[in-house]
This record gives C-alpha cells, structure tokens and sequence, in this order.
C-alpha cells in the first residue's frame, strides 16, 4: 500500500508535540524497568469505544515520516478495526502502510503477536483493555501495587492452583500472565497463550498501551519473559490435530471458522497476511480449492469495498 | 507443662518477642498503654480483660497491624534481633507471611472466599516460593485433616463450609507454613459452645505439637484455661495483673481480676 497525503488539518500523528512528549517520557521509564506499569495522561482519541485508544496513543506519539505501519486485529490486517486505525494513520501522519509483517517498522495489534519472528529494530505495540495481572484475586489498586513493589506474586499462582485442582490443568488460555525479566508479573493483553514463547528474547521492542486505565509498559529487547507455571505442570500452548486449511501451516495458530450452516468448520491461520505469504508461494491446505472463494472466509465482507 | 519444659529447654534462647513500654493512644482516648512482657518460644500468653480494656488494640500492635504511638516490639527469630517498626513495610509483611500468622475472629477477615479450601491452605506455600502442585495439594490434603475437615471438601469454597469448619480452615490457612509465632484475638468468639470446645481442642493439641508460641485473646477465662501458659489482665488499656494461668486464675491478687475470676465463678 502506498503513502497517502497527510491531512493538514491534524498535528503529525493526532496528538499534540505535548502530549508526545509526555507518553514518550512514560514510554522511556517503561522500557527502563521491564514490565512495570508506568502510570500516564491517557487522551481521548476519535475511535470508537472498545477498541481502546492505549496502543494507538503510543502508535501516534511513535511514529514518524518514515516508518511502515501494519495493524492487526484478531490476526487479521483486514476486519473493520484494523482497517479504520490504518487509515487514520495514513491520514494523520501520511505513512506508508501494509499488511507484510517483514515490511512493518511499527505493528500495532491487538490480540495476537505475528507468526513470523520480528527482528532487531521493529516495533510490536499491543493494545490492553486490562493491564493488571493480579486484579482478577486482588481488587485493590493500593493492594496490588505493593504486591508488585514487593514481588508478592504467591496469589497469581492460586489462579494456577485453582485451575488445575478443578481441570485438571491450567485452562487460561489468554492473557495468561508472564514474569519479565524475573521481577514484574505482566499480563500479555488478550494475546492467546500460544503466543507468549514468542515474547521470550524478542529482537523487537514490545510496547503496551492502556487507555482506559491509563498504563503503559514495556518489554525491552531480547528481555526474558517466563509464563508462570508449576514444576510438575510446566506451561503449554494450544495445539490442533490438523493443519491450516488453507496452507497447510503446522504451528501457526489456527481459528476455527464456520463453512456453512450445515455444520461445515474447518481450521485456517488467524495470522491472515502469514497464510496469504504461504499460498503466494505455493503452500496448500486441503480446502485450497473451496478457498479460492475468499469472499467466504473474509469475517467482514463490507469492508472489501 | 509440655511448654514449660519446651521453655527451659531453650532457656539459653532470646524471647521470641519482647514489648517495651507499648502504649497506642487514639486522640485523647487511651488504647492500651505502658504494655511491657516478654513471649518465649512455644509459649501461649492468654490476654484477658473486659470488654474496651484494649487487648485488641494491644494485639493488633503487636502483629505488626497497628503502629504504637510510643514503645518498642522486638523479635527475634533464628537468632536475628529485630524491631518490629524499624524494619521496612515489605520486611515486615513478609514475616508476618512467613515467620508468624494471624487468626482473626471472622473467618472471612482470613480466608479469600472465591478461593477453594485448598487454594486457601496453599497460598501460603506458594507465597514463599513453593512452585510444585503436587506438593502444595499435598500438603493441603494433609492439613485439612490436621483440622478434621474430609478431604474430599479440598475444592470446595469457604462459603460451602459450616462457620466452625471455615474457622478450622483459617487456622489451617495461618498454620501450613509452620509459622513460630501465632496471634489471636477471640478465635472461638463467633461459634455455639459444642462448636468452640471441637476448636479449643484442636488449637491446644495443634499449638502444642507444632511448639508455636502464640498470644491469645479472650474474655472468656474457660479459654483461657484450657489454652494459655501464662495470662495478662487488662483494665483501661493497662496491664493489671500477669501471672501464670492457674495461678492467676485460681489465686488473683488484682481486686479487679477477683471480680473477673468471680464474675465467671457466678456465671
Ligand atoms: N480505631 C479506634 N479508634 C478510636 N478508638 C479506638 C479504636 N479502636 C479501639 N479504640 C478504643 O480503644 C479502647 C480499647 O479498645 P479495644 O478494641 O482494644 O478493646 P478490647 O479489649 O479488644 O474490647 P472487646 O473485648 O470489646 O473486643 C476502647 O476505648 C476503644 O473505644
Ligand atoms: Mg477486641
Ligand atoms: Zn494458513
């Protein structure tokens, strides 16, 4: 996709050089104390509720002429959401955008981290409806700041505890909290817990935006990220019995996609521009032939237009 | 008594906690004041008085809950003296996670109530690093029967427990990680008589095997009795009168303890 023209009537970016200033000061002390929750001055931006505007306040006090944008929702470059906050950049900041993770400097996502390994130099920021980990077993803010003042993470493992003694094993399956650099228990936003390895010694910056309740923090280059677990229950990913439908990928994280109303499912790559990589160059899946009708698979249609 | 013999045993040791000169003041009203004793490893001191004469305020000091107004609490555990205000509030929350435990008269100011019984046990060892399930569950199989609670209750919550049941589970909670040090302010207050004698029963037999030292409050001097060492009377947040139990109890010099030994005698 190419650069658009910037639109005059907006600072570079949306925001204010102040209010930049400002999240980049957080962003610095984020980066500075790994996986600490860096308080700041969270301001609206013109997106519709839900979505969170945490990631995109970083995106717009980031980004710059030059960068290369790809923004993700749900794995997919081309649903509603990810289509809207890519034009509003390209609009703002007149960038360059696209859907190839290999060309992005800057990836703004929400709920998955790509399959392709990010590299030295890039930038992953993840939007965060909740960024405190020990909210679901404490409900006080006071509370739960001395917990990580003080590393006293023993009640995240009850969360552990009470999953495996009723499953039979731990059955959190997103936003499965992390310890980062062995000091500050983070959440990984809603990313599926399938993801989290991918956090581990990342070459890519990784940024975290709460908008809402006004938090950033940050995992550094090559830092260390551990999913908790128990010794005799050690941490583990989802896996499929079969492959992508599509392109027949094996270990990427496959969403399960209704075919039709008679009951037809099968399982494609929720990373939508990893398996359009893998057909372009002649990987297939069993449902190759039925998936030429990409229409079928599109979540939004509407937004083809 | 085991506990006393348990004392000279360790004669040569430091007391476990020594209170100087403790006086918490609320404005102008007096919580407890010029509280001193000393506390030795695996003994139980009773705290007793009437209703306002400050053994709450005094305990809640003492735990580390409550900062005096002036006075000093020094511990000393594995030989290592501290004062229990001069240490830092990480420090200080950590040793009470670990060195000692806190039974509060509500179950419920102790247990957390959307946790299974035994989450509530194992958090404790999993606070201070325990990382194998295998374990932790043990252990918490382990400790609910300790309590006489079925194991097969071990994944049901607190809230699915009777009041005496959720009380035994607290001191569970409080005891799995072998603290050396226990406070307790009215543990039996909330349960019918039958319901608290099964307790007193079990605090006694558990407190003594496990050698902990313990303070207790109370204003029922049968409790008392039948738990503590060693006894204290409070009046007006003062300590009137200190002693051993049966001495204090059977033999009171303090005009107002006669009246409390005898009020209960009436009774
Ligand atoms: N938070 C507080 N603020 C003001 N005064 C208090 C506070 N807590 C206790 N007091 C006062 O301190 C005195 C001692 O109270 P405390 O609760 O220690 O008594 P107690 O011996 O535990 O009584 P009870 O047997 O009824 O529990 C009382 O006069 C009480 O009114
Ligand atoms: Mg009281
Ligand atoms: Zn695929």
């Amino acid at each position: 996709m190419s650069a658009q023209t910037i639109d005059a009537d907006y600072n570079f970016g949306y925001l204010d050089e102040q209010t930049k200033r400002m999240i980049r000061r957080a962003l610095l002390k984020a980066v500075a104390i790994p996986g600490y929750q860096v308080p700041f001055g969270s301001r609206e931006m013109p997106l519709a509720r839900g979505w969170g505007t945490g990631g995109i306040q970083i995106t717009a006090a980031l980004i710059g002429p030059e960068d290369t944008l790809k923004v993700i929702d749900q794995g997919a470059d081309d649903t509603t959401n990810a289509v809207s906050i890519r034009r509003f950049f390209a609009r703002v900041a007149g960038v360059k955008t696209t859907e190839k993770t290999n060309e992005a400097t800057l990836i703004q996502t929400r709920h998955r981290i790509p399959e392709y390994p990010l590299s030295k130099g890039q930038i992953l920021v993840y939007q965060v409806p909740q960024p405190e980990p020990l909210r679901k077993v404490e409900s006080s803010e006071v509370e739960t700041r001395k917990m990580h003042a003080w590393s006293e993470y023993g009640a995240m493992h009850v969360r552990l505890y009470e999953d495996i003694a009723r499953y039979g094993r731990v059955a959190t399956s997103y936003s499965y909290p992390v310890m980062v650099n062995d000091r500050y228990v983070m959440s990984p936003t809603p990313i599926p817990k399938f993801d989290n390895p991918k956090m581990d010694h990342m070459p890519a910056l990784q940024l975290f935006g709460a908008g809402r309740e006004k938090r950033i923090y940050a995992v550094p280059p090559f830092t260390k990220v551990k999913s908790l677990d128990f010794e005799d229950y050690p941490f583990e990913v989802q896996k499929w019995n079969e492959p992508c439908a599509l392109c027949g990928a094996r270990g990427s994280y496959l969403d399960e996609v209704i075919t039709d109303d008679r009951g037809g499912r099968m399982f494609v790559c929720s990373d939508s521009s990893y398996c359009e990589d893998r057909r372009d160059a002649g990987h297939t899946g069993t449902q190759i032939d039925w998936a030429k009708d990409k229409a079928y698979l599109d979540p939004n249609p509407d937004e083809a237009a | 008594m085991s506990t006393i013999k348990n004392r000279l045993s360790v004669d040569e040791n430091a007391p476990i906690l020594t209170a100087t000169a403790l006086t918490r003041l609320y404005g102008e009203r007096v919580g407890c004041r010029d509280v001193s004793f000393s506390l030795w490893p695996g003994e139980v001191l009773g705290i007793v008085g009437e209703s306002g004469s400050g053994k709450s305020t005094l305990l809640r000091c003492l735990a580390g809950q409550d900062r005096p107004t002036s006075g000093t609490i020094a511990l000393n555990f594995d030989g290592v003296p501290i004062n229990l205000f001069d240490i830092s509030e990480p420090m200080r929350r950590q040793l009470m996670r670990t060195k000692w435990g806190i039974v509060h008269q509500n179950p419920r100011d102790g247990l957390r109530m959307d946790v299974s019984a035994g989450g509530n046990i194992g958090e404790r060892l999993m606070d201070r690093g325990d990382r194998h399930y295998g374990k932790i569950r043990s252990s918490a199989l382990d400790w609910l029967s300790r309590v006489e609670i079925e194991t097969n209750r071990v994944d049901d919550y607190p809230r699915q427990f009777s009041g005496g049941m959720q009380q035994r589970l607290q001191l569970a909670r409080v005891l799995v990680p072998e603290p050396k040090l226990v406070f307790m302010d009215e543990p039996t207050g909330g349960l019918d008589v039958s319901v608290q004698a099964r307790l007193l029963d079990l605090l006694r037999v558990l407190v003594r095997d496990l050698g902990i030292a313990a303070i207790i409050v109370t204003h029922d001097l049968a409790v008392a009795r039948l738990l503590t060492d060693r006894l204290m009377v409070m009046k007006d947040g003062a300590v009137v009168e200190e002693g051993l139990t049966d001495q204090v109890l059977d033999d009171p010099h303090h005009a107002y303890t006669q009246l409390l030994t005898s009020a209960v005698l009436a009774a």
